[in-house]
Protein backbone atom coordinates (compact mmCIF):
# COMPACT_ATOMS: atom_id res chain seq x y z
CA UNK A 1 0.00 0.00 0.00
CA UNK A 2 2.62 2.56 1.06
CA UNK A 3 4.88 1.54 -1.80
CA UNK A 4 2.03 2.43 -4.15
CA UNK A 5 1.75 5.85 -2.57
CA UNK A 6 5.49 6.26 -2.79
CA UNK A 7 5.38 5.36 -6.49
CA UNK A 8 2.54 7.79 -7.05
CA UNK A 9 4.54 10.55 -5.37
CA UNK A 10 7.60 9.76 -7.50
CA UNK A 11 5.32 9.79 -10.53
CA UNK A 12 3.87 13.19 -9.61
CA UNK A 13 7.36 14.51 -9.10
CA UNK A 14 8.59 13.19 -12.44
CA UNK A 15 5.39 14.50 -14.04
CA UNK A 16 6.02 17.98 -12.67
CA UNK A 17 9.53 17.95 -14.09
CA UNK A 18 8.23 16.76 -17.46
CA UNK A 19 5.52 19.39 -17.40
CA UNK A 20 7.97 22.15 -16.61
CA UNK A 21 10.25 21.09 -19.45
CA UNK A 22 7.38 20.54 -21.90
CA UNK A 23 5.23 23.58 -21.19
CA UNK A 24 7.45 25.97 -23.11
CA UNK A 25 7.50 23.51 -25.95
CA UNK A 26 3.71 23.31 -25.85
CA UNK A 27 3.76 27.01 -26.72
CA UNK A 28 6.35 27.03 -29.49
CA UNK A 29 5.37 23.67 -30.97
CA UNK A 30 1.69 23.67 -30.01
CA UNK A 31 0.89 27.28 -30.72
CA UNK A 32 3.32 28.19 -33.48
CA UNK A 33 3.88 24.74 -35.00
CA UNK A 34 7.63 25.19 -34.85
CA UNK A 35 9.65 22.08 -34.02
CA UNK A 36 12.38 23.56 -31.87
CA UNK A 37 15.10 21.00 -31.23
CA UNK A 38 17.05 23.65 -29.32
CA UNK A 39 14.35 23.82 -26.64
CA UNK A 40 16.37 21.62 -24.30
CA UNK A 41 19.28 24.02 -24.61
CA UNK A 42 17.07 26.83 -23.34
CA UNK A 43 16.51 24.68 -20.25
CA UNK A 44 20.26 24.20 -20.03
CA UNK A 45 20.87 27.96 -20.29
CA UNK A 46 18.43 28.50 -17.43
CA UNK A 47 20.36 26.03 -15.30
CA UNK A 48 23.66 27.77 -16.08
CA UNK A 49 22.09 31.11 -15.25
CA UNK A 50 21.31 29.66 -11.83
CA UNK A 51 24.92 28.53 -11.53
CA UNK A 52 26.25 31.99 -12.38
CA UNK A 53 23.85 33.68 -9.97
CA UNK A 54 24.94 31.35 -7.18
CA UNK A 55 28.62 31.92 -7.95
CA UNK A 56 28.19 35.67 -7.76
CA UNK A 57 26.23 35.40 -4.53
CA UNK A 58 28.71 32.96 -2.98
CA UNK A 59 31.67 35.24 -3.57
CA UNK A 60 30.04 38.58 -2.87
CA UNK A 61 26.92 38.23 -0.73
CA UNK A 62 26.99 34.82 0.99
CA UNK A 63 24.13 35.86 3.26
CA UNK A 64 21.77 36.02 0.29
CA UNK A 65 22.34 32.40 -0.75
CA UNK A 66 18.87 31.29 0.35
CA UNK A 67 17.38 33.78 -2.09
CA UNK A 68 19.58 32.74 -5.01
CA UNK A 69 16.80 30.84 -6.76
CA UNK A 70 14.36 33.72 -6.41
CA UNK A 71 16.90 35.90 -8.20
CA UNK A 72 17.70 33.21 -10.75
CA UNK A 73 14.10 32.63 -11.89
CA UNK A 74 13.47 36.05 -13.47
CA UNK A 75 17.04 36.21 -14.77
CA UNK A 76 16.80 32.77 -16.38
CA UNK A 77 13.50 33.81 -17.97
CA UNK A 78 15.13 36.93 -19.42
CA UNK A 79 18.30 35.19 -20.62
CA UNK A 80 16.55 32.26 -22.29
CA UNK A 81 13.72 34.48 -23.53
CA UNK A 82 16.14 36.95 -25.06
CA UNK A 83 18.05 34.19 -26.82
CA UNK A 84 14.75 32.72 -27.96
CA UNK A 85 13.70 36.03 -29.54
CA UNK A 86 17.12 36.28 -31.15
CA UNK A 87 16.80 32.78 -32.64
CA UNK A 88 13.31 33.54 -33.94
CA UNK A 89 14.37 36.83 -35.52
CA UNK A 90 17.55 35.53 -37.13
CA UNK A 91 16.68 31.95 -38.11
CA UNK A 92 13.21 30.59 -37.55
CA UNK A 93 11.18 33.36 -39.12
CA UNK A 94 12.76 32.54 -42.47
CA UNK A 95 11.69 28.93 -42.13
CA UNK A 96 7.97 29.13 -41.32
CA UNK A 97 6.04 26.45 -43.16
CA UNK A 98 9.17 24.38 -43.72
CA UNK A 99 9.23 21.92 -40.81
CA UNK A 100 12.15 19.82 -42.04
CA UNK A 101 14.48 22.78 -42.44
CA UNK A 102 13.34 24.14 -39.06
CA UNK A 103 14.10 20.81 -37.44
CA UNK A 104 17.58 20.64 -38.93
CA UNK A 105 18.41 24.28 -38.27
CA UNK A 106 17.32 24.16 -34.62
CA UNK A 107 19.12 20.86 -34.12
CA UNK A 108 22.31 22.42 -35.44
CA UNK A 109 21.66 25.37 -33.19
CA UNK A 110 21.33 23.09 -30.18
CA UNK A 111 24.81 21.69 -30.93
CA UNK A 112 26.21 25.21 -31.26
CA UNK A 113 24.70 26.25 -27.93
CA UNK A 114 25.98 23.13 -26.20
CA UNK A 115 29.48 23.72 -27.50
CA UNK A 116 29.35 27.41 -26.59
CA UNK A 117 28.48 26.53 -23.00
CA UNK A 118 31.09 23.76 -22.97
CA UNK A 119 33.71 26.29 -24.07
CA UNK A 120 32.61 28.93 -21.61
CA UNK A 121 32.02 26.77 -18.51
CA UNK A 122 33.92 23.56 -19.24
CA UNK A 123 32.57 20.11 -20.03
CA UNK A 124 32.21 18.91 -16.44
CA UNK A 125 29.17 19.21 -14.19
CA UNK A 126 28.95 22.49 -12.35
CA UNK A 127 27.76 22.53 -8.80
CA UNK A 128 24.49 24.23 -8.03
CA UNK A 129 23.55 24.20 -4.38
CA UNK A 130 20.18 23.78 -2.70
CA UNK A 131 19.10 26.70 -0.54
CA UNK A 132 18.27 25.62 3.00
CA UNK A 133 14.50 25.69 2.44
CA UNK A 134 14.90 23.21 -0.39
CA UNK A 135 17.13 20.70 1.40
CA UNK A 136 16.03 17.86 3.60
CA UNK A 137 12.93 15.76 3.70
CA UNK A 138 9.99 14.88 5.89
CA UNK A 139 8.09 11.67 6.54
CA UNK A 140 4.47 11.25 5.65
CA UNK A 141 3.27 7.87 6.92
CA UNK A 142 5.83 5.50 5.53
CA UNK A 143 6.94 7.61 2.59
CA UNK A 144 9.67 10.18 2.42
CA UNK A 145 9.06 13.48 0.68
CA UNK A 146 12.03 15.66 -0.11
CA UNK A 147 11.50 19.40 0.03
CA UNK A 148 13.14 20.10 -3.31
CA UNK A 149 10.72 17.76 -5.14
CA UNK A 150 7.77 19.25 -3.30
CA UNK A 151 8.82 22.81 -4.12
CA UNK A 152 9.33 21.90 -7.77
CA UNK A 153 5.82 20.45 -7.94
CA UNK A 154 4.35 23.63 -6.45
CA UNK A 155 6.52 25.81 -8.66
CA UNK A 156 5.44 23.92 -11.79
CA UNK A 157 1.77 24.31 -10.96
CA UNK A 158 2.30 28.01 -10.30
CA UNK A 159 4.07 28.50 -13.64
CA UNK A 160 1.28 26.61 -15.37
CA UNK A 161 -1.41 28.75 -13.74
CA UNK A 162 0.39 32.00 -14.54
CA UNK A 163 0.86 30.99 -18.15
CA UNK A 164 -2.77 29.99 -18.48
CA UNK A 165 -3.91 33.30 -16.99
CA UNK A 166 -1.52 35.20 -19.23
CA UNK A 167 -2.91 33.55 -22.35
CA UNK A 168 -6.46 34.12 -21.20
CA UNK A 169 -6.48 37.61 -19.76
CA UNK A 170 -3.74 39.68 -21.36
CA UNK A 171 -3.78 41.47 -24.70
CA UNK A 172 -0.70 39.56 -25.83
CA UNK A 173 -2.36 36.27 -24.90
CA UNK A 174 -5.39 37.15 -26.99
CA UNK A 175 -3.18 38.12 -29.92
CA UNK A 176 -1.27 34.86 -29.61
CA UNK A 177 -4.45 32.81 -29.69
CA UNK A 178 -5.83 34.80 -32.62
CA UNK A 179 -2.62 34.32 -34.62
CA UNK A 180 -2.68 30.59 -33.85
CA UNK A 181 -6.23 30.16 -35.05
CA UNK A 182 -6.05 32.25 -38.18
CA UNK A 183 -2.80 34.00 -38.95
CA UNK A 184 -4.03 35.75 -42.09
CA UNK A 185 -7.17 37.15 -40.48
CA UNK A 186 -5.27 38.18 -37.36
CA UNK A 187 -3.00 40.30 -39.56
CA UNK A 188 -6.03 41.88 -41.19
CA UNK A 189 -7.29 42.83 -37.73
CA UNK A 190 -4.11 44.88 -37.29
CA UNK A 191 -2.26 42.37 -35.13
CA UNK A 192 1.47 42.62 -35.86
CA UNK A 193 1.98 38.92 -36.52
CA UNK A 194 5.76 39.04 -36.77
CA UNK A 195 5.95 40.71 -33.37
CA UNK A 196 3.60 38.12 -31.89
CA UNK A 197 5.73 35.32 -33.35
CA UNK A 198 8.90 36.70 -31.80
CA UNK A 199 7.26 37.23 -28.41
CA UNK A 200 5.63 33.80 -28.43
CA UNK A 201 8.94 32.17 -29.14
CA UNK A 202 10.58 34.29 -26.48
CA UNK A 203 7.90 33.30 -23.97
CA UNK A 204 8.30 29.58 -24.71
CA UNK A 205 12.06 29.86 -24.41
CA UNK A 206 11.85 31.93 -21.25
CA UNK A 207 9.68 29.29 -19.60
CA UNK A 208 12.22 26.68 -20.63
CA UNK A 209 14.82 28.84 -18.87
CA UNK A 210 12.69 28.83 -15.70
CA UNK A 211 12.48 25.04 -15.99
CA UNK A 212 16.27 25.04 -16.04
CA UNK A 213 16.35 26.79 -12.65
CA UNK A 214 14.18 24.06 -11.14
CA UNK A 215 16.06 21.23 -12.84
CA UNK A 216 19.40 22.56 -11.59
CA UNK A 217 18.18 21.51 -8.13
CA UNK A 218 17.70 17.84 -8.95
CA UNK A 219 19.86 17.15 -12.00
CA UNK A 220 23.48 17.59 -13.07
CA UNK A 221 24.15 21.00 -14.56
CA UNK A 222 26.16 20.08 -17.63
CA UNK A 223 26.06 21.12 -21.29
CA UNK A 224 24.03 17.96 -22.01
CA UNK A 225 21.29 18.76 -19.51
CA UNK A 226 18.77 19.76 -22.17
CA UNK A 227 19.19 16.68 -24.31
CA UNK A 228 17.81 14.35 -21.68
CA UNK A 229 14.52 16.26 -21.65
CA UNK A 230 13.83 17.15 -25.25
CA UNK A 231 12.46 13.75 -26.34
CA UNK A 232 10.28 13.38 -23.27
CA UNK A 233 8.99 16.92 -23.76
CA UNK A 234 7.92 16.25 -27.32
CA UNK A 235 6.29 13.02 -26.17
CA UNK A 236 4.29 14.88 -23.55
CA UNK A 237 3.12 17.56 -25.99
CA UNK A 238 2.09 15.11 -28.70
CA UNK A 239 0.43 12.75 -26.22
CA UNK A 240 -1.50 15.55 -24.56
CA UNK A 241 -2.75 17.01 -27.82
CA UNK A 242 -0.99 19.74 -29.73
CA UNK A 243 -2.09 23.26 -28.97
CA UNK A 244 -3.75 22.42 -25.68
CA UNK A 245 -2.07 23.38 -22.41
CA UNK A 246 -4.41 21.28 -20.28
CA UNK A 247 -3.53 18.31 -22.46
CA UNK A 248 0.14 18.98 -21.73
CA UNK A 249 -0.61 19.00 -17.99
CA UNK A 250 -2.51 15.71 -18.03
CA UNK A 251 -0.03 14.19 -20.49
CA UNK A 252 2.95 15.05 -18.30
CA UNK A 253 1.46 13.63 -15.12
CA UNK A 254 0.12 10.53 -16.89
CA UNK A 255 3.52 9.75 -18.38
CA UNK A 256 5.30 10.52 -15.11
CA UNK A 257 3.07 8.24 -13.04
CA UNK A 258 2.97 5.47 -15.65
CA UNK A 259 6.76 5.56 -15.79
CA UNK A 260 7.18 5.22 -12.05
CA UNK A 261 4.68 2.39 -11.75
CA UNK A 262 6.28 0.44 -14.60
CA UNK A 263 9.82 0.93 -13.32
CA UNK A 264 9.68 -1.46 -10.33
CA UNK A 265 7.97 -4.13 -12.45
CA UNK A 266 9.84 -3.84 -15.74
CA UNK A 267 13.02 -1.98 -14.86
CA UNK A 268 13.89 1.56 -15.85
CA UNK A 269 14.93 0.94 -19.45
CA UNK A 270 12.22 -1.56 -20.33
CA UNK A 271 9.68 0.72 -18.66
CA UNK A 272 10.69 3.62 -20.91
CA UNK A 273 10.46 1.41 -23.99
CA UNK A 274 7.03 0.19 -22.95
CA UNK A 275 5.84 3.79 -22.53
CA UNK A 276 7.20 4.74 -25.94
CA UNK A 277 5.46 1.79 -27.61
CA UNK A 278 2.21 2.59 -25.81
CA UNK A 279 2.37 6.20 -26.98
CA UNK A 280 3.03 5.15 -30.57
CA UNK A 281 0.00 2.84 -30.45
CA UNK A 282 -2.08 5.56 -28.82
CA UNK A 283 -1.16 8.08 -31.50
CA UNK A 284 -2.18 5.58 -34.18
CA UNK A 285 -5.59 5.42 -32.58
CA UNK A 286 -5.90 9.13 -31.76
CA UNK A 287 -3.54 11.14 -33.96
CA UNK A 288 -4.58 14.41 -32.36
CA UNK A 289 -3.64 13.30 -28.86
CA UNK A 290 -5.49 12.97 -25.61
CA UNK A 291 -7.43 16.21 -25.75
CA UNK A 292 -8.23 16.74 -29.38
CA UNK A 293 -10.52 19.72 -29.76
CA UNK A 294 -14.03 18.81 -30.77
CA UNK A 295 -17.21 20.43 -31.99
CA UNK A 296 -18.46 22.95 -34.47
CA UNK A 297 -15.78 25.45 -33.49
CA UNK A 298 -12.98 23.23 -34.79
CA UNK A 299 -14.49 22.66 -38.20
CA UNK A 300 -15.19 26.36 -38.72
CA UNK B 1 -9.69 58.02 -49.92
CA UNK B 2 -8.94 54.71 -51.66
CA UNK B 3 -7.55 54.65 -55.14
CA UNK B 4 -6.62 51.37 -56.77
CA UNK B 5 -4.68 52.13 -59.91
CA UNK B 6 -4.22 49.66 -62.72
CA UNK B 7 -3.19 46.66 -60.63
CA UNK B 8 -2.18 43.26 -61.97
CA UNK B 9 -2.10 40.09 -59.90
CA UNK B 10 -0.85 36.63 -60.80
CA UNK B 11 -1.24 33.23 -59.18
CA UNK B 12 1.80 31.56 -60.68
CA UNK B 13 1.20 31.71 -64.41
CA UNK B 14 -2.52 32.50 -64.15
CA UNK B 15 -3.42 36.19 -64.21
CA UNK B 16 -6.19 36.92 -61.70
CA UNK B 17 -6.41 40.72 -62.07
CA UNK B 18 -5.80 42.62 -65.30
CA UNK B 19 -5.30 46.33 -64.94
CA UNK B 20 -8.05 46.87 -62.37
CA UNK B 21 -8.74 50.40 -61.16
CA UNK B 22 -11.27 51.33 -58.50
CA UNK B 23 -11.96 54.22 -56.15
CA UNK B 24 -13.89 54.50 -52.91
CA UNK B 25 -14.98 57.67 -51.12
CA UNK B 26 -16.11 58.30 -47.53
CA UNK B 27 -19.86 58.09 -47.15
CA UNK B 28 -20.20 56.11 -50.38
CA UNK B 29 -20.68 52.44 -51.12
CA UNK B 30 -18.69 51.12 -54.06
CA UNK B 31 -20.09 47.83 -55.32
CA UNK B 32 -18.01 45.27 -57.16
CA UNK B 33 -20.16 42.75 -58.97
CA UNK B 34 -19.52 39.67 -61.05
CA UNK B 35 -19.89 35.93 -61.27
CA UNK B 36 -17.72 33.38 -59.44
CA UNK B 37 -14.06 33.37 -60.35
CA UNK B 38 -13.86 36.75 -62.07
CA UNK B 39 -11.43 38.19 -59.51
CA UNK B 40 -13.64 40.02 -56.99
CA UNK B 41 -12.13 38.33 -53.96
CA UNK B 42 -8.63 38.57 -55.42
CA UNK B 43 -9.16 42.30 -55.74
CA UNK B 44 -10.14 42.66 -52.08
CA UNK B 45 -7.32 40.44 -50.89
CA UNK B 46 -4.88 42.51 -52.94
CA UNK B 47 -6.25 45.66 -51.29
CA UNK B 48 -5.72 44.30 -47.76
CA UNK B 49 -2.29 43.02 -48.73
CA UNK B 50 -2.80 39.28 -48.48
CA UNK B 51 -1.73 38.78 -52.09
CA UNK B 52 1.22 40.76 -53.48
CA UNK B 53 0.41 42.57 -56.71
CA UNK B 54 2.74 42.43 -59.70
CA UNK B 55 2.24 46.00 -60.85
CA UNK B 56 0.04 49.03 -60.26
CA UNK B 57 -0.47 51.07 -57.12
CA UNK B 58 -2.85 51.23 -54.19
CA UNK B 59 -3.30 54.63 -52.55
CA UNK B 60 -5.10 55.06 -49.28
CA UNK B 61 -5.66 58.25 -47.35
CA UNK B 62 -3.22 60.11 -49.60
CA UNK B 63 -0.39 57.60 -49.13
CA UNK B 64 0.93 54.78 -51.27
CA UNK B 65 0.31 51.58 -49.32
CA UNK B 66 1.26 49.13 -52.09
CA UNK B 67 4.33 47.86 -50.25
CA UNK B 68 2.81 47.72 -46.76
CA UNK B 69 2.16 44.44 -45.00
CA UNK B 70 -1.41 43.42 -44.15
CA UNK B 71 -1.27 44.43 -40.48
CA UNK B 72 0.21 47.81 -41.36
CA UNK B 73 -2.67 48.45 -43.74
CA UNK B 74 -5.15 47.38 -41.07
CA UNK B 75 -3.52 49.75 -38.62
CA UNK B 76 -4.05 52.62 -41.04
CA UNK B 77 -7.77 51.98 -40.98
CA UNK B 78 -8.67 49.27 -43.47
CA UNK B 79 -11.27 46.92 -41.99
CA UNK B 80 -11.85 43.63 -43.75
CA UNK B 81 -14.84 41.29 -43.63
CA UNK B 82 -13.65 38.31 -45.67
CA UNK B 83 -15.63 35.77 -47.61
CA UNK B 84 -16.36 32.82 -45.34
CA UNK B 85 -16.19 35.28 -42.40
CA UNK B 86 -13.01 33.81 -40.86
CA UNK B 87 -14.16 34.15 -37.28
CA UNK B 88 -11.56 32.94 -34.76
CA UNK B 89 -13.39 29.72 -33.88
CA UNK B 90 -12.01 29.10 -30.39
CA UNK B 91 -12.19 32.69 -29.17
CA UNK B 92 -15.39 33.89 -27.56
CA UNK B 93 -17.51 36.48 -29.32
CA UNK B 94 -16.14 39.13 -26.97
CA UNK B 95 -12.55 38.07 -27.63
CA UNK B 96 -13.18 38.06 -31.37
CA UNK B 97 -14.31 41.67 -31.09
CA UNK B 98 -11.29 42.53 -28.95
CA UNK B 99 -8.86 41.32 -31.61
CA UNK B 100 -9.57 44.66 -33.27
CA UNK B 101 -7.97 46.59 -30.38
CA UNK B 102 -4.46 46.31 -31.83
CA UNK B 103 -4.51 49.47 -33.97
CA UNK B 104 -6.25 51.58 -31.31
CA UNK B 105 -4.84 53.94 -28.74
CA UNK B 106 -5.15 52.69 -25.18
CA UNK B 107 -8.02 55.03 -24.30
CA UNK B 108 -10.02 53.93 -27.36
CA UNK B 109 -9.83 50.25 -26.53
CA UNK B 110 -13.51 49.54 -26.08
CA UNK B 111 -16.21 48.01 -28.20
CA UNK B 112 -18.23 50.84 -29.78
CA UNK B 113 -21.94 50.93 -28.92
CA UNK B 114 -22.75 50.87 -32.63
CA UNK B 115 -21.71 47.24 -32.82
CA UNK B 116 -24.37 46.15 -30.35
CA UNK B 117 -27.06 48.50 -31.59
CA UNK B 118 -26.56 47.24 -35.14
CA UNK B 119 -26.25 43.59 -34.11
CA UNK B 120 -28.03 43.09 -30.77
CA UNK B 121 -27.58 39.32 -31.03
CA UNK B 122 -23.85 39.74 -30.35
CA UNK B 123 -24.58 41.31 -26.99
CA UNK B 124 -26.43 38.20 -25.85
CA UNK B 125 -23.67 35.85 -27.01
CA UNK B 126 -20.52 37.52 -25.70
CA UNK B 127 -19.37 34.42 -23.84
CA UNK B 128 -19.97 31.91 -26.64
CA UNK B 129 -17.19 30.58 -28.81
CA UNK B 130 -17.16 32.21 -32.23
CA UNK B 131 -17.04 28.85 -33.96
CA UNK B 132 -20.25 27.73 -32.27
CA UNK B 133 -22.31 30.55 -33.80
CA UNK B 134 -24.55 30.07 -36.81
CA UNK B 135 -23.46 31.40 -40.19
CA UNK B 136 -25.62 34.51 -39.95
CA UNK B 137 -24.40 35.30 -36.44
CA UNK B 138 -20.82 34.81 -37.57
CA UNK B 139 -21.36 37.25 -40.41
CA UNK B 140 -22.68 39.86 -37.99
CA UNK B 141 -19.73 39.18 -35.72
CA UNK B 142 -17.29 39.58 -38.62
CA UNK B 143 -18.73 43.00 -39.46
CA UNK B 144 -18.82 44.00 -35.80
CA UNK B 145 -15.23 42.90 -35.39
CA UNK B 146 -14.11 45.07 -38.28
CA UNK B 147 -15.99 48.05 -36.79
CA UNK B 148 -14.09 47.73 -33.50
CA UNK B 149 -10.99 48.86 -35.41
CA UNK B 150 -12.80 52.17 -36.23
CA UNK B 151 -12.00 51.69 -39.92
CA UNK B 152 -11.89 54.50 -42.46
CA UNK B 153 -12.37 51.95 -45.20
CA UNK B 154 -14.53 48.86 -44.83
CA UNK B 155 -14.15 46.02 -47.31
CA UNK B 156 -16.98 43.47 -47.36
CA UNK B 157 -16.68 40.27 -49.36
CA UNK B 158 -20.11 38.76 -50.14
CA UNK B 159 -21.66 39.43 -46.73
CA UNK B 160 -24.97 37.90 -47.87
CA UNK B 161 -23.57 34.58 -49.02
CA UNK B 162 -25.54 31.74 -47.46
CA UNK B 163 -27.39 33.99 -45.02
CA UNK B 164 -31.13 33.92 -44.26
CA UNK B 165 -33.20 36.88 -45.59
CA UNK B 166 -33.98 38.48 -42.22
CA UNK B 167 -30.29 38.73 -41.36
CA UNK B 168 -29.50 40.00 -44.85
CA UNK B 169 -31.90 42.84 -44.03
CA UNK B 170 -30.03 43.56 -40.79
CA UNK B 171 -26.74 43.59 -42.65
CA UNK B 172 -28.14 45.92 -45.31
CA UNK B 173 -29.42 48.24 -42.60
CA UNK B 174 -26.00 48.21 -40.97
CA UNK B 175 -24.24 49.07 -44.21
CA UNK B 176 -26.51 51.99 -44.96
CA UNK B 177 -26.15 53.22 -41.37
CA UNK B 178 -22.36 53.16 -41.75
CA UNK B 179 -22.55 54.94 -45.08
CA UNK B 180 -24.74 57.65 -43.61
CA UNK B 181 -22.15 58.29 -40.90
CA UNK B 182 -20.25 59.84 -43.79
CA UNK B 183 -16.72 59.10 -42.64
CA UNK B 184 -16.34 55.48 -43.76
CA UNK B 185 -15.69 54.43 -47.32
CA UNK B 186 -17.26 51.06 -48.10
CA UNK B 187 -16.38 48.58 -50.81
CA UNK B 188 -19.02 45.88 -51.18
CA UNK B 189 -18.30 42.79 -53.24
CA UNK B 190 -21.52 41.00 -54.14
CA UNK B 191 -23.25 38.57 -56.43
CA UNK B 192 -26.67 39.38 -55.01
CA UNK B 193 -27.67 42.14 -57.41
CA UNK B 194 -30.80 43.47 -55.67
CA UNK B 195 -28.90 43.89 -52.41
CA UNK B 196 -26.08 45.78 -54.15
CA UNK B 197 -28.46 48.01 -56.15
CA UNK B 198 -30.27 49.02 -52.98
CA UNK B 199 -27.07 50.17 -51.25
CA UNK B 200 -24.57 51.12 -53.93
CA UNK B 201 -23.44 54.60 -54.95
CA UNK B 202 -21.22 53.36 -57.74
CA UNK B 203 -20.89 50.03 -59.44
CA UNK B 204 -18.18 48.07 -61.19
CA UNK B 205 -18.84 44.77 -62.96
CA UNK B 206 -15.86 42.46 -63.29
CA UNK B 207 -15.19 39.73 -65.80
CA UNK B 208 -12.06 37.62 -66.25
CA UNK B 209 -9.99 39.73 -63.92
CA UNK B 210 -10.89 43.13 -65.37
CA UNK B 211 -13.53 45.79 -64.78
CA UNK B 212 -15.65 45.71 -67.91
CA UNK B 213 -18.56 47.94 -66.99
CA UNK B 214 -18.94 50.77 -64.51
CA UNK B 215 -21.67 53.25 -63.65
CA UNK B 216 -22.86 55.36 -60.75
CA UNK B 217 -26.18 55.56 -58.97
CA UNK B 218 -27.57 58.27 -61.29
CA UNK B 219 -27.12 56.15 -64.38
CA UNK B 220 -27.89 52.85 -62.65
CA UNK B 221 -29.79 50.39 -64.78
CA UNK B 222 -30.15 47.07 -62.94
CA UNK B 223 -31.18 45.29 -66.12
CA UNK B 224 -28.00 46.41 -67.84
CA UNK B 225 -25.84 45.31 -64.89
CA UNK B 226 -27.61 41.99 -64.82
CA UNK B 227 -26.94 41.60 -68.53
CA UNK B 228 -23.27 42.49 -68.04
CA UNK B 229 -22.94 39.99 -65.21
CA UNK B 230 -24.53 37.23 -67.23
CA UNK B 231 -22.31 37.68 -70.26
Amino acid sequence: MWSMVQNAWYGLSLGSVLLLAAIGLAITFGVMGVINMAHGEMVMLGAYTTFVVQEVIRTNYPALFDYSLLIAVPLAFLVAGFIGVLIERTIIRFLYGRPLETLLATWGLSLVLQQAVRTAFGPTNREVGNPSWMSGAFELGQITITYNRLWILCFTLAVFAILLAMLRYTALGLEMRAVTQNRRMAASMGIATSRVDALTFGLGSGIAGIAGVALSQIDNVSPNLGQSYIIDSFMVVVFGGVGNLWGTLVGAFTLGIANKFLEPVAGAVLGKIAILVLIILFIQKRPRGLFALKGRAVEA
Amino acid sequence: MLKVDNINLYYGAAQALRGVSLTAEPGKVTCVLGRNGVGKTSLLRAMVGQYPIASGAINFDGKDITALRPYERARRGIGFVPQGREIFPLLTVEENLKTGFGPLKREDRNIPDDVFSLFPVLQTMLGRRGGDLSGGQQQQLAIGRALVMRPKLLLLDEPTEGIQPSIIKDIGRAISYLRNLGNIAIVLVEQYLDFACELGDSFAVMDRGAVKYACDRASLDPAEISRQMAL
